[in-house]
Order: C-alpha cells, then sequence, then structure tokens
C-alpha cells in the first residue's frame, strides 16, 4: 500500500498551520497605512481612491499570506470572507456617512420651534420658521394613502392568494407587477390630468391619491408572499374543524401573517413618505399651515426639502432648514421602521418553550 | 353520537387522475378501523374523501357515495362545512395553531364557529385535554403558545382540538408516524379510550400498530404507479393478520411486498 505517498503533503495531525486572531485587523490596519502612504506619496486625493486601494491590498495580502501559511484551501476561504467583508464596508460607509452629514447639519436648526412652527412669511434669506406644515401635509398624505391602499392591498393579496384561480388571478397579478414598475413622477401626473379633467385644484387629497398608486402593488406583494408563508397545514386544520374558509383566513391565516403583514405596510408607507415628484405637481407646496387636506395647495417634508434647498444657494438660513427638514424625515422613517419591526417581534407566532 | 359510515361506488380523482377506484366499506359505529397499503395506493386520499376534505386541493374531485348514517354526505345541497363539524380529523404532522395558546387551540372550533360563554369553554377545554390524556400535562401552562409542547404532546392536543367539537367520526391520518414510542403508545392508548364515543379510521403503516388498535383492517393497494388505489378486502383485523382472503394481503403484512 502506498498510503505513505498519498498522505504526503498533509500534514501529521489535523491540526493545520493556523494565522493567529488578529491577522485580519492587522492586515486591514496595514492595508490602510500602506494605502494612505501610496497615496499621499503620488498625490491622490480622493478618500475613494485610498479606500480603493486600501480593499484591493487588503484581498490580496490576505490571499497571499494565508496561501504561504495555511495552505490553498484555507486562503480561498478567507479570500471570501474578505470579499464579504469589503462589500460590506463598501456598502455601509455612504450609508453612515448619509447619516452623519444629516445629522451634523440637520441639527443646527432643528428644535422646538422649528417642529412647531411654519415658514408664513418668513423670507427664504431669513433665518427662523419651521417645518409644522410640512409634519402635518406629510402625515395627513401619506395617511389617507395608506387608508385607501391598506385595505385594498391587503384584499388583493388575499385573493390572490387565497382564492385566485384562472385569468383573472393571472390579470390581477399582472396589473400589480405593471403598477410596480410605473415611476411616481407618472403616477403624479395620471391624478394631475384626472384633476385637470374636472377642474380642481391642487390639494393633498390628489397628493394621497398618486401616493396610493405607488403604495398598493408593494402592500400587495409583500402581503401576498407573507401569505404564501403561512403552512397549508393550518388551513387544513382549520377546516377539518367545520371551520368556514372566510373565518379560517379571518381568525387563523391573517393572525399567523399578521407580523410580516405589518412590516411590508410600514416599509411601503417609508417608501411614499419620501416621495417628492407627485407631491410637487399635486400638493403644489404652501408656507401656511393648511390642515384641510381636501382642499388647497399642502405642502409636505420632501417638498418641503426640495423648495428650501433650491432656494439657498448652498447655504445659509434656507440651507439648514433642507437637512433639518430632511433630518426631520429620516426620523420618521426610521421610527416606523422600528414600530415595524416591534410589531413583527410581538405579532410573530409564538415557539417558546 | 358514533355514527355508521358506508361507502359505496367511490372514485377520488386529482384532476383527470384518479387516485382511488369503486371503492365500497361500511365501518361501524364504536370501532376502530385502520387502513394500512404501500405508500401511494391512496389512503389518505380517501380518508379525505369522508369528511370533504378532499375538495380542498385543487382539481379534487369525488364520485360516489359516503352515507354517514342515512345522510349522504355528497348529496345535492350538503354544506362541507357543516360534514367536517360531524368528522372530525387529525393529520399526519401535529399542526397546532402558532398564535393561539394551548386553551385557545382546543376551544378554536368552537370558538371559531360561534360564541360561548366562558366558563362553559372552559369546561369543554378541560374535558377535551382530559379526553385526551393530556391535562396533567398542560393544566398549568393553559396560556403558552401550543407550538411549545413536544411534538407527542401537540398531537394530542390536535386530538384534543378535533374532539373539542364533539364530532361523531374522527379520521387520523398516519397520526403517530412523526412521533416517538412513547408517544404513539400514549396515542394508541387514548385511540383505544376514544373508541367509546367516536367512530375512528386511523390510517397506519406500522402493522404492529394496525394489530394492536383496530377492530377490523381494510388493505389497500394499486396495480402499478400511476394507476388508481383499490381496497383490496376489508375484515376483522385477526382475521386480516391471521389468515387474509387475499393472497397480496399476506404478502404485504409479511413483508413480501414488492
Ligand atoms: N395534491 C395532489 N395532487 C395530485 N396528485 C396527488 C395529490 N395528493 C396525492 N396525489 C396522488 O394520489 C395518489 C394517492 O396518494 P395518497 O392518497 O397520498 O396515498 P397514501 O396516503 O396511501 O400514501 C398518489 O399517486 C399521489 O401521487
Ligand atoms: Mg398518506
Amino acid at each position: 500500500m502506498s498510503t505513505t505517498a498519498i498522505n504526503d503533503k498533509r500534514p501529521s495531525s489535523l491540526q493545520g498551520e493556523r494565522l493567529p486572531k488578529w491577522f485580519p485587523w492587522a492586515l486591514g490596519a496595514g492595508s490602510v497605512a500602506v494605502s494612505v502612504g501610496l497615496c499621499l506619496a503620488t498625490g491622490i486625493d480622493s478618500r475613494i481612491q485610498w479606500g480603493l486601494i486600501a480593499a484591493i491590498l487588503f484581498v490580496l495580502g490576505t490571499f497571499v499570506i494565508a496561501g504561504r501559511v495555511e495552505g490553498r484551501r484555507q486562503a480561498k476561504d478567507r479570500i471570501a470572507t474578505s470579499l464579504v467583508w469589503v462589500a460590506f464596508l463598501l456598502a455601509v460607509v455612504p450609508l453612515a456617512s448619509l447619516i452623519w452629514a444629516t445629522v451634523e447639519r440637520g441639527t443646527k436648526v432643528l428644535d422646538g420651534y422649528f417642529l412647531s412652527h411654519s415658514m408664513g412669511v418668513v423670507a427664504d434669506t431669513e433665518p427662523g420658521g419651521g417645518i409644522y406644515a410640512a409634519i402635518i401635509g406629510t402625515l395627513e398624505q401619506v395617511g389617507i394613502a395608506t387608508l385607501i391602499a391598506v385595505p385594498i392591498g391587503v384584499l388583493t393579496a388575499i385573493y390572490l392568494v387565497e382564492y385566485g384561480r384562472g385569468n383573472l388571478a393571472r390579470a390581477v397579478t399582472f396589473f400589480v407587477d405593471v403598477m410596480t414598475g410605473i415611476p411616481s413622477i407618472v403616477a403624479g401626473l395620471f391624478i394631475l390630468s384626472l384633476l385637470l379633467m374636472f377642474d380642481l385644484g391642487f390639494s393633498g387629497f390628489a397628493g394621497a391619491l398618486a401616493l396610493t398608486i405607488l403604495m398598493m402593488p408593494v402592500v400587495v406583494r409583500s402581503t401576498e408572499e407573507m401569505l404564501k408563508l403561512v403552512p397549508n397545514e393550518l388551513r387544513e386544520a382549520s377546516f377539518a374543524l367545520g371551520v368556514p374558509k372566510w373565518r379560517t383566513i379571518l381568525k387563523v391565516v391573517l393572525p399567523t401573517a399578521i407580523g410580516g403583514i405589518t412590516t411590508g405596510i410600514m416599509l411601503a408607507v417609508a417608501r411614499i413618505a419620501g416621495e417628492t415628484a407627485p407631491v410637487l405637481l399635486l400638493v403644489f407646496g404652501n408656507p401656511f399651515i393648511n390642515n384641510n387636506p381636501f382642499e388647497g395647495a399642502q405642502s409636505s417634508l420632501p417638498l418641503y426639502i426640495y423648495q428650501q434647498f433650491k432656494n439657498s444657494a448652498g447655504e445659509g438660513a434656507a440651507y439648514d432648514r433642507a437637512w433639518a427638514a430632511a433630518l426631520t424625515l429620516i426620523a420618521f422613517v426610521m421610527i416606523l421602521n422600528l414600530a415595524a419591526r416591534g410589531i413583527a417581534r410581538w405579532k410573530a407566532p409564538k415557539t417558546g418553550r | 353520537m358514533a355514527k355508521r359510515i358506508d361507502v359505496s361506488g367511490l372514485n377520488a380523482y386529482y384532476g383527470s387522475f384518479r387516485a382511488i377506484e369503486d371503492i365500497s366499506m361500511t365501518v361501524e359505529p364504536r370501532s376502530v378501523t385502520a387502513f394500512i397499503g404501500p405508500s401511494g395506493c391512496g389512503k389518505s386520499t380517501f380518508l379525505r374523501t369522508l369528511n370533504r376534505m378532499h375538495e380542498v386541493t385543487p382539481g379534487g374531485r369525488v364520485e360516489g357515495k359516503v352515507m354517514l348514517d342515512d345522510e349522504n354526505l355528497y348529496g345535492a345541497g350538503v354544506d362541507p362545512v357543516s360534514v367536517r363539524r360531524e368528522v372530525g380529523m387529525v393529520f399526519q404532522r401535529p399542526n397546532p395553531f402558532p398564535t393561539m395558546s394551548v386553551y385557545d387551540n382546543v376551544a378554536a372550533g368552537l370558538r371559531l364557529n360561534g360564541s360561548y360563554k366562558k366558563a362553559a369553554l372552559d369546561d369543554i377545554v378541560e374535558k377535551s385535554l382530559k379526553g385526551a390524556n393530556l391535562w396533567n400535562e398542560v393544566k398549568d401552562r393553559l396560556n403558552k403558545p401550543g407550538s411549545g409542547l413536544s411534538g407527542g404532546q401537540q398531537q394530542r392536543l390536535c386530538i384534543a382540538r378535533a374532539i373539542a367539537v364533539e364530532p361523531n367520526v374522527l379520521l387520523m391520518d398516519e397520526p403517530c408516524s412523526a412521533l416517538d414510542p412513547i408517544s404513539t403508545l400514549a396515542i394508541e392508548d387514548l385511540i383505544g379510550e376514544l373508541k367509546e364515543r367516536f367512530t375512528i379510521v386511523i390510517v397506519t403503516h406500522n402493522m404492529q400498530q394496525a394489530a394492536r388498535v383496530s377492530d377490523r383492517t381494510a388493505f389497500f393497494n394499486l396495480a402499478a404507479v400511476g394507476q388508481p388505489g383499490k381496497l383490496i378486502e376489508i375484515d376483522d383485523t385477526e382475521r386480516i393478520f391471521s389468515n387474509p382472503s387475499v393472497q397480496a394481503t399476506e404478502d404485504y403484512i409479511s413483508g413480501r411486498f414488492g
């Protein structure tokens, strides 16, 4: 037998040569240092290029060193790990810097006064004013859109998953797909054409209708996925108890899926809360408080940000106000997301022993 | 309470595929009837025709007659929902409702079908859990989620849920195949007790189990894959296991099958 020949290349025990735990960190720090040195020496001053060079050095260094010390298989494993880390950092860095920039610039004028007052007659170049009207507008428009889109969307999804067979279901699915792809400005134009046709003016409600068009397919899709995740066995268990189908859906299927459905709805709300284009077309913007969404122009947070920034020339009071409003909008969306997670966790089927 | 089932000339289809062909048999009240046979011969399909669950499957269709005492389950104007209240079912895999507590699981059939007074419901839940031999194990955790129980406990919870609505017939599709031997024994004992009150039909892949729990045994077989399953014979369990009248039955039971 030539077992010795086969075993030739293997180490005598299962324990191979291993790089120490701190190796990736040290190599990462080293790559950054080398990259910074290299760039300063050659006069490259773009931070993005610094980062990219450091990332390439890190991946290459991992491969070469691990290949030497640990062998090819370990080196491949490490290179996959380091690629994942690099991709993760590339994704996180812009996000973190975006939040950083918004917080840094937004907190300058963000205070109780800013949240509870509106622009009124404050000129764009003057300090003062606030986003009260914009907050009211966003809450009302998004609220109305949610009130319309959620029942229709959830019922459509229930139809598709629980009842839909044949051509009607296929047609509905197709139209939901098409609706998912409608650009927000087109939804705005569509409602605008209706306004012109019936000779109506700007209103928060018109904006809400456009937001509804954008929100509905998202709600249908996410609800559909969540309903499909409910095991068929639960439906059958309920049928076998002599429970009619509609009650089964109401009392067994929906409660089982409610956590996921709520999360989907919250994400859809978060998405439309930042829509600017249709609001610009249909709500128009208004420096004064208008609590009535059904008549007259309103404001909204994304619209406010756009208008303030446009009139700011990159500095001054309006510029600060735009960032403060942006921070408010991010906080609003963040709170919704946290609420969605909370509800999902609270409502998720309980498996604890 | 318990009722007689009388099946005649029953065919069941999935779309155009005929899964079972021309089945006729009688199931006596207050007895346990076991269905045995190789996989795919249509035992589950046949069982599900007995409470009109077959038609829940897309494309599912049934021809023939199933008499529950003197009512045809497939007669004109019969509401499948009320059929299922008369004929309960326990599935292969325990499937308690994950959003509900132990108590709510047992009460589900009643609550979902109408409103009950709290006190009356408490009584029924306790009675059903005792009937399923589960009361002592769960009486301190009635408000804990039902899915937190062990597999065997979950299956007994499902049995309690099924008997809480007081059906006339209880169908069980391989109720022990996902369970350990101890839980299996617990459920077999339970079946022995339940047959005092219900007509029980049980599908099983376990010959010893069929021999232990059933009064009558039906053997199903299919000629080949893609062919419909058929009832080969039904007889007293003792006879089936000692001296069946069909050779195929003996082959299957003694393991000389296939
Ligand atoms: N949902 C279904 N759709 C189509 N065919 C099915 C379905 N369920 C079962 N069948 C077919 O019906 C036949 C009988 O299946 P089943 O009743 O599950 O057998 P058993 O329970 O005896 O193992 C098999 O050929 C199976 O492939
Ligand atoms: Mg089966």
